[in-house]
């Protein structure tokens, strides 16, 4: 007699908690969603922010820091944290200038090959220190951020490398596109599913998972944890050296300053898209779709007239609220989880 | 390996694993002196000792988390050194370590895989068929879990689940299993059991580590018991008695476990009025009165803890109130069921016990300081003068004062949560699995301070998946089943088997 009215709360309680579930599980819809409110919203406001050309400058603009968010992600999952990426692309962004200066026919290949061996040195030298000397990584990034950038400044001085000083064959990877899609879109939509199915289906992928979970459990389980901590510093590393050359191509001209503060617009897209900041959960899917909605939100801005320096707040603005988004579903999702113990017939 | 059978291993053949003479320090303190441990195939092994006996070393040893200082490890009479954690799984070494290590993120089912999940063609991970190998763990082991869920929610019992599948999927020669029942109820115990006995038909050796001695007698062939980082004896528990082994732990012999003193009851202090939090627990209303130990029995999962945390206020009921001494208290609020003189032991002393990184002092005055305060600031001289107070009485044993609260052995550290609550001179006390993993000796220290605590008046409200312990301490016994109370019963009407009856719901009936 009990047994129905007892069973329709749990019945229900069941519910709430998948769809508290699959909120948190399927992050990437909810900044889809996001992306189309924001597109839509625009484009009722002014149609050409729908034209070929806008969506493909949308695509080139956040094809760098997704780029980026991909490394980024790797170490952000690990409990770690990467905020030399803004340095390590900018040194390599001059470095690659200062080859065409001094060797206007050098191929791409090389220049490429250079621009990601720069970036897995500095990669490696903050991985070593993390892992080595037990530092944490904001502050070993945090340093690291400054030395390359001091480099950077004392290798350029106050010379620029301007776009004539590069070759057509260079600059075309930047503005070139397939069938009207851009070059770097497509280099980036590569790397991004490479990278998301890597991070699901192979071990070392789950690993980092793992780590940024539950550290010291993550030991006794025998993953080998400086090594993959190493690892993941090491790819964001070269995947910033590599976003350098990529950055050149783009925008033609690079001084000292080439990228700073790339690490917090990266950082924010990676939060935005749902990687927790704290480790353990979050996708490079969901990073790079977070990239693409701040840069679309800076478009659109532009686009219905709001001044640019909103851009900066409204980035904020969604970090916070994305944080506390987080903040939100695992506190509420918490007891959920805890008041029963859910069955397989349920789910 | 086909030859040998369950539990017929000759005495010839050569031991599985020995733990030959290790010892290891940790700056002054030696916390391994001389462990020595034999495994023989197909053997179910109990390793018992007070808490700092140097059973968790051991353990640690053979995990490959630790390297002996001095001594050897041989695997089939082979000497083995574990660098690494993974040198030690290879070598077939599965470990259920006491403290669940899982991880919040991941799914169940790659929880109990990681690092070795099933692979198909290019080293990618077959899912689905790690997921029917989870399921399979699973109804070995008799339990439902989603293999989809994320470990993070888990309850302690379900996480020891997943810790136990985790052992078990490696296909282990050796597996250690410490304090895997701590947090079991009785019928998971039974299944745990029988998954021992399948372990040791397939040749594999099982050291059990555990508190409970009835347990190392229902399950075990050999005994090893450890005292002070030392091996004291090993024999077949068919030549030793629960006395005999107690006497070796400690040295001494103990007098009864539940040192229970029948107290006055006084008045009534708590009263809960059909109490409901949906999907959790319906209609619950009991009393407990001045100097009464109330227990609350039942199957993890009924809601015991649950029932506790509402009426302390952590949880907001949807239905229902909770009075103290006549007044009622407002719903989901802490500070107020404090100030009206509940104190809360809670199940998990780890997470919501004690602040572990922070002293033992400031641990212990934690809760009192508004009394300790002076205008807005804690002097530390007092604080130290309450905490060495309370350590007095409460015989805790402790380097400095000062040290964290971490360093202390568990039955210590419960040690310091019940003092934090007890000098606040609770009219109420609720406490939670108060005696979960911690040694005998302290157990019985623990069991007399409520005892005497009932004694000065104190309204003890005790949450035990211990039937020994209900049995023992309670004046009355209320049991929960899914949620509802199933059965209550005096001191004089409660035994094993009514109180069983009424936590698997059979004696529903008979009791509403």
């Amino acid at each position: 007699m009990s047994a129905s009215e007892a069973t329709v709360p749990v019945a229900q309680r069941a519910r709430a908690h998948s769809v508290a579930e699959a909120i948190v599980r399927f992050r990437e819809l909810g900044i889809v969603l996001a992306l189309v409110i924001v597109v839509g919203g625009t484009a009722i406001d002014n149609h050409l922010f729908l034209s070929a050309t806008s969506l493909q400058q949308l695509l080139s603009g956040a094809a760098i820091v997704a780029l980026l968010a991909i490394g980024e992600t790797l170490v952000i999952v690990t409990r770690n944290v990467d905020l030399s990426i803004g340095s390590i692309l900018g040194l390599s962004a001059y470095m690659t200038g200062d080859i065409y200066v001094h060797n206007p026919h050098a191929p791409i290949g090389v220049v490429l090959l250079a621009g990601a061996g720069l970036g897995l040195v500095c990669g490696a030298v903050n991985g070593a220190i993390v892992t080595l000397c037990r530092v944490p990584s904001l502050v070993v990034t945090l340093g690291t951020l400054y030395v390359i950038r001091g480099i950077d400044a004392s290798w350029a001085g106050g010379n620029q490398v301007g776009a004539f000083s590069l070759p057509d064959s260079f600059n075309s990877i930047g503005y070139g596109k397939v069938f009207g899609v851009p070059y770097l879109g497509i280099v980036t939509i590569i790397c991004v599913a490479a990278a998301t199915y890597a991070m699901r289906q192979f071990r070392p992928g789950r690993d980092l998972y793992a780590i940024g979970s539950n550290p010291e459990a993550a030991h006794l389980a025998g993953i080998p944890v400086d090594r993959r901590v190493f690892s993941a510093f090491a790819l964001s590393g070269l995947i910033a050296g590599v976003s350098g050359v990529l950055w050149l191509s783009l925008y033609g001209s690079v001084d000292s300053t080439a990228g700073t503060g790339y690490e917090f617009e990266v950082i924010a897209a990676v939060v935005v898209g749902g990687v927790a900041i704290f480790g353990g959960s979050g996708s490079v899917l969901g990073a790079a779709l977070g990239a693409l909605l701040l840069n679309t939100i800076a478009n659109s801005l532009v686009v219905i007239n709001v001044s640019s320096y909103w851009d900066q707040a409204f980035q904020g603005g969604l970090l916070v609220i994305a944080i506390a988004f987080d903040r939100l579903i695992s506190l509420r999702l918490a007891p959920a989880l805890r008041t029963r113990r859910s069955t397989r017939a349920a789910g | 390996m086909p030859d040998a059978g369950p539990s017929s291993a000759p005495e010839s053949e050569a031991p599985l694993l020995v733990v030959d003479h290790a010892s290891k320090s940790f700056g002054a303190v030696r916390a391994l002196e001389d462990g020595w441990i034999e495994l023989r195939r197909g053997e179910a092994h109990a390793l018992v000792g007070e808490n700092g006996a140097g059973k968790s070393t051991l353990v640690k040893i053979l995990a490959g988390v630790y390297r002996p200082e001095s001594g050897r490890v041989l695997l089939d009479g082979v000497e083995v050194v574990f660098d690494t954690t993974a040198q030690s799984h290879a070598a077939g070494i599965a470990i259920i370590f006491q403290e669940p290590t899982l991880f919040p993120d991941l799914t169940v089912a790659e929880n109990v895989f990681i690092g070795s999940q099933p692979l198909r063609s290019g080293r990618r991970i077959d899912r689905r068929r790690m997921r029917r190998e989870v399921e399979l763990l699973f109804d070995q082991l008799g339990v439902k879990l989603d293999p989809d869920r994320i470990a993070r929610g888990l309850s302690i019992a379900d996480q020891q689940i997943v810790e136990i599948a985790k052992a078990l999927s490696t296909d282990a020669r050796v597996i250690v299993m410490d304090e895997p029942t701590a947090a079991l109820t009785q019928t998971e115990v039974d299944r745990l059991f029988r998954v021992v006995e399948t372990l040791r038909a397939r040749g594999a050796a099982v050291l059990f580590i555990s508190h409970r001695l009835d347990e190392v007698f229902a399950l075990c062939q050999r005994v090893t018991v450890m005292r002070d980082g030392r091996h004291v004896v090993t024999e077949p528990v068919a030549e030793t008695s629960t006395q005999k082994l107690i006497h070796a732990m400690v040295g001494r012999d103990l007098d009864a476990l539940f040192p229970k003193v029948v107290a006055e009851v006084g008045a009534t202090v708590l009263k809960v009025d059909r109490l409901t939090r949906e999907g959790v627990f319906t209609d619950v209303s009991f009393s407990v009165n001045a100097g009464e130990i109330v227990a609350l029995a039942g199957l993890v999962g009924a809601g015991r803890s649950e029932v506790a945390r509402a009426i302390f206020g952590i949880d907001r009921p949807d239905a229902g109130g909770v009075e103290v001494n006549g007044r009622r208290l407002p719903p989901a609020s802490p500070n107020a069921a404090m100030a009206a003189g509940i104190g809360f032991v809670p199940e998990d002393r780890r997470q919501q016990g004690l602040v572990m990184p922070i002293s033992i002092e400031r641990n212990m005055a934690l809760a009192s300081l508004d009394r300790l305060r002076r205008f807005l600031l804690i002097p530390r001289l007092s604080e130290r003068r309450f905490a060495s107070e309370w350590a007095t009485r409460l015989q805790l044993r402790y380097g400095r004062l000062s040290d964290p609260a971490s360093s202390l052995s568990g039955g210590n550290q419960q040690k310091i949560v019940l003092a934090k609550w007890l000098a606040r001179r609770p009219s109420l006390l609720i406490v939670d699995e108060p005696t979960r993993g911690i040694d005998v000796g302290t157990k019985a220290e623990v069991h007399r301070l409520l005892s005497d605590l009932a004694n000065e008046g104190v309204a003890i409200l005790m949450i035990s998946s211990e039937l020994p312990e209900v049995l023992g301490m309670a004046d009355r016994v209320i049991v929960l089943f899914e949620g509802r109370i199933s059965g209550e019963f005096d001191r004089s009407e409660a035994s094993e088997v009514s109180i069983m009856r009424a936590a698997a719901g059979v004696a529903t009936e008979a009791a509403a």
